[in-house]
């Protein structure tokens, strides 16, 4: 039997509405001006200033870019590199971590999990990572500055990881799998493994993103421009447009610097792989985001 | 009893091997940093090494806490995390629920994808997205006030309008990953008790109220606990890209972090940098633990240690 659920105009509806496509279209508008501007001649920006509907259209800023294309693509080769090794190493890393976490019956699980929950409470700050980055380990201007401070594991999805296995296998399974005598590996890349792809998909997407989108380490630690990330390179740009507005009107005619067509090209090129990939992930990654008690 | 205990340890080798990879890599990158936390009580001479330089007691933090920065930077972050916070948990959650009730899976996608572009898109492009709209050339200036006849703003030079702008940017761009994180919680809920409520005349509002809100406390109270437990710290690429580190308007962007930064590597003051730094991780510390022990007395399920 149906049931039929009349579809009438309520207050929450019109409100429900209005607030989703109000939020939407916050979120969505910006980035097509992002889009748009790099495809507007330059001299109407500077003229009618950036605009949605621009005088002229133009390519410059992409043919600009293809011309000049050796740092940008070395860049883009950096950021590439960096983020499929980071993700790599963070994605197994936290599921490693995890994993034993999540079993109950582990001895010292409780300590172990306050340690991991500890680096979300305290941490020693920047300058002391600086310090030991930078000193100990000389990671300065070097590609290895991209890779390992700060994202590899994250407290936060250690836990939510955590959360997943502990919902989302059952006991069972892990029972069945020791009465047939599995060791421990096995059992995990055998059994719990293909139960997790969600999971997989949620901290790939997470993880990833946060090394396609790093500037930070760059900006701490490198400074010799050839190592720079895309998101480096961008930085660079803004910096150097700072620097303009500090010398006033007239000097800016007079120094050729990337121009503001230029920038959005090189943000929505920078962007591109991510809009590109979402919608593969995107399928799995809701499922895999398991919010649990911190506790566990 | 003990011998069992150390069977166990046996058999569960594997697990602890596993766990190696993970576990090193927090030790160095989080614990090492903490014992360096010390360098805030010397006053560093980069001749003798940081190690043997000597020490100062307060010395630092007298000199920190003399200037007017340490109250501005201080009122700044605590301020603004407060506003995002509330803003963050009541924009996601209303976000999360409305996604949840939507029927048609390619508009629910749709939204879905459209509510996560900001989450995608780095603070180095927000900031030039936030340029586009506020810069000379911008859109608010050359589309919307000259055009009726208003005057251009210099949004970069004055810090009035700062506190609004980082709020919007700071709920733009986060509200959308925390409702996900919402979202999941609600979509693993029973339906069928929902459906039951719907033909029993519960209304949408009711249903909020008396169902989705209660069932989704404890995810609300360990998000915003770990939120808590960050109050003292604020995201850098937010306070230091978006305002373009522009110098006049200071007064309403800087916060511990760019503090630090600016500190460390602008003008190359470690010792007050690492005061800072010290003051940052303990204060931080001392509201979480306070905030848990609130959480502890009121649902000690939810505490989260």
């Amino acid at each position: 039997m149906y049931l039929k659920v009349k579809r009438q105009i309520t207050l929450y509806g019109v409100i429900k509405n209005i607030f989703l496509w109000f939020f939407s279209l916050c979120c969505l508008i910006p980035f097509l001006l992002l889009i748009i501007s790099s495809f507007t001649e330059d001299k109407s920006i500077m003229q009618y200033g950036y605009s949605f509907f621009p005088k002229k259209w133009s390519l410059d800023a992409y043919i600009y870019l293809f011309s000049q294309g050796g740092k940008i693509i070395h860049a883009y080769g950096i950021s590439v590199f960096v983020t499929v090794l980071g993700t790599l190493m963070g994605v197994s890393m936290t599921l490693l971590l995890a994993y034993p976490l999540s079993r109950k019956e582990l001895p010292g699980r409780n300590i172990l999990s306050f340690l991991v929950l500890f680096t979300l409470l305290f941490n020693g700050g920047l300058v002391p990572s600086y310090i030991m980055w930078a000193t100990v380990f000389h990671m300065k201007n070097t590609i290895w500055a991209l890779l390992f401070p700060n994202l590899m594991v994250k407290a936060f999805f250690v836990i939510m990881a955590r959360s997943y296995f502990q919902s989302s296998i059952p006991l069972e399974i892990l029972e069945s799998g020791r009465i047939d005598g599995a060791s421990e590996g096995k059992i995990f890349s055998k059994i719990v493994l293909p139960l997790t792809k969600p999971l997989i998909a949620t901290l790939v997407l997470f993880i990833g993103l946060s090394y396609w989108n790093d500037w930070n380490n760059g900006l701490i630690y490198l400074t010799d421009s050839s190592l720079y990330s895309i998101q480096n390179v961008l930085n660079e740009m803004i910096k150097s447009i700072q620097a303009l507005s500090s010398m006033g009107g007239i000097a800016s005619s007079r120094v050729a610097l990337p121009s503001n067509t230029v920038r959005m090209a090189i943000a929505v090129v920078g962007t591109l792989p991510l809009l590109i990939v979402y919608p593969f992930l995107q399928k799995g990654f809701v499922r895999g985001i398991v919010v649990g008690g911190v506790k566990g | 009893m003990k011998s069992k205990t150390r069977k166990n340890i046996v058999r569960y080798k594997w697990l602890y091997i596993m766990m190696l990879p993970g576990m090193i890599y927090l030790l160095i990158n989080n614990y090492i940093p903490m014992a360096g936390l010390v360098i805030a009580f010397k006053k560093v001479n980069f001749q003798t090494g940081i190690f043997q330089s000597p020490w100062c007691g307060f010395e630092n933090f007298k000199y920190l806490f003399r200037t007017k920065d340490a109250w501005i930077i201080t009122r700044n972050t605590i301020l603004y995390n407060l506003v995002f916070i509330i803003l963050a948990l009541v924009v996601s959650l209303a976000l999360a629920i409305f996604l949840s009730e939507i029927r048609n899976k390619k508009l629910r996608s749709f939204h879905q994808a459209c509510v996560l572009i900001p989450y995608i898109i780095s603070y180095v492009v927000v900031s030039y997205l936030v340029y586009a709209f506020l810069g000379t050339n911008g859109l608010v200036n050359k589309g919307i006030l000259i055009p009726f006849g208003g005057k251009p703003v210099n949004w970069y030079m004055e810090s009035k309008y700062w506190p609004f702008i980082l709020v919007f940017v700071n709920t733009w761009k986060n509200a959308g990953y925390a409702s996900v994180m919402y979202l999941a919680t609600i979509l693993g809920f029973d339906d069928s008790i929902f459906e039951a409520a719907t033909l029993d005349g519960v209304t949408a509002w009711q249903k909020i109220r008396y169902m989705t809100i209660p069932l989704l406390k404890p995810t609300i109270i360990t998000l915003t606990m770990l939120n808590i437990g960050r109050i003292f710290y604020s995201d850098f690429g937010l306070f230091y890209q978006v305002p373009q580190n522009s110098g006049a308007i200071l007064q309403a962007t800087n916060v511990l972090d760019t503090y630090v930064y600016r500190g460390l590597l602008e003008l190359g003051d470690i010792s007050m940098s690492s005061a800072a730094g010290l003051y940052q991780a303990v204060v931080g510390f001392v509201i979480i633990i306070a905030a848990n022990l609130i959480v502890r007395k009121i649902s000690p399920d939810d505490a989260i240690f």
